[in-house]
């Protein structure tokens, strides 16, 4: 027999994957900015062509 | 093409179920071997850059993984193998799915193209392209020739990785190339032999479903020889050394070995394909092996 849902620990569920992704996203996020400040330095000490001061 | 839907579409996709669509199994055989097509590279890159063209060959293979699944959810659901992943299971939508490899795939590219350098970023593009609209689009419900072709798609890592660091392409990459591509068809008829009611199930005319295992086992001793031959290759053309050359040799002959037997055994049932089984789990050794070895031995050169 096929039950429905209770609807509140379906928005509890709901709203804890929402959290979880949008931490996820967080994450990846401030780690892609960490990665594009490293490349800029990486790319200003080996001097190579394409930057704009170059 | 069935349409799986959802078993709860109000639910939020699990951001695991996201990574596992990336098939992070194979992501991690695609990082390994474009990491060692970058350290037999005779150019080496900074570090920070090296790490960037690994993430977007990742990223790439990511989301290629994503649009494979995105496409094949009705034949995911029929095979045992497959039906439990996010859309099958119904943990997911088939949009999300396909919004979220194109993101990525777009994304896997343009970071190659502004970080490293354009050929990379064209050969990651066409290395996604290939898979999801060649392979999986075209080819996989079409012939039984469809990994044969389609292992293409799964060589670009090695030769990725050597444009990344180089910016060129050489005799070497493509030679890495070819040895992923001609160890396709052993490796994934091996697995097909053993789960060929599963393909059937799903109707993937993979070989051993639309032909005999007899000639399955000859196709694949076929490759095999081809891809002992592209495997040794660089030792006597000059692009590796003896430690190469000695260990491509040996774990060759192994992988030739292994599918004569294969050949010779004749087992009918997935039961009794003991070669088969041995075979397929060495085949996946063999292949990080030869990667490992043929990038260490250009590092100490």
């Amino acid at each position: 027999m096929n039950e429905l849902p209770d609807p509140t620990s379906q928005a509890a569920l709901v709203r804890k994957r929402q959290r979880a992704r949008a931490t996820v996203l967080a994450i990846i996020l401030f780690a892609f900015v960490i990665l594009v400040f490293a490349i800029s330095i990486a790319k200003i000490k080996a001097g190579m062509p394409g930057m704009p001061h170059q | 093409m069935t349409v799986v839907t959802v078993s709860n579409p109000s639910l939020p996709a699990d951001w695991r179920d996201f990574f596992a669509l990336t098939k992070p199994r194979v992501m991690r055989s695609v990082v390994f071997t474009a990491l060692c097509g970058m350290l037999a590279a005779p150019v080496s890159l900074p570090p920070v850059l090296a790490f960037t063209a690994i993430l977007a060959i990742a990223l790439a293979a990511g989301a290629a993984g994503a649009l494979n699944q995105w496409y094949e959810s009705d034949i995911d659901a029929l095979m045992k193998r497959t039906a439990k992943r996010p859309l099958p299971a119904g943990k997911m939508e088939r949009e999300t799915a396909l919004q979220f490899g194109v993101a990525l795939g777009v994304f896997s590219v343009l970071l190659m193209g502004l970080a490293i350098n354009i050929l990379a970023a064209v050969l990651l593009a066409v290395s996604i392209l290939f898979y999801v609209l060649v392979y999986t689009v075209g080819l996989k419900r079409l012939t039984p020739q469809n990994i044969v072709i389609g292992g293409a798609a799964g060589a670009f890592p090695p030769l990725i990785g050597w444009v990344a660091a180089t910016g060129s392409v050489s005799a070497l990459p493509l030679l890495m190339f070819a040895i992923i591509f001609l160890w396709t068809p052993p490796h994934s008829w091996a697995l097909a032999l053993l789960i060929r009611d599963d393909y059937a199930k799903g109707g993937v005319p993979m070989l051993p479903v639309v032909a005999s295992a007899k000639t399955t086992r000859a196709q694949m001793l076929f490759y095999t020889v081809l891809m002992t031959a592209a495997a040794i290759s660089p030792w006597p053309l000059g692009l590796a050394g003896s430690l190469y050359g000695i260990v491509a040799s040996v774990l060759s002959a192994i992988f030739l070995g292994l599918t004569v037997w294969v050949v010779v055994q004749r087992a009918e049932t997935p039961a009794t394909m003991k070669a088969e089984r041995w075979l397929f789990v060495y085949s996946i050794g063999y292949i990080l092996a030869i990667f490992a070895t043929l990038a260490t031995d250009r590092c100490l050169a």
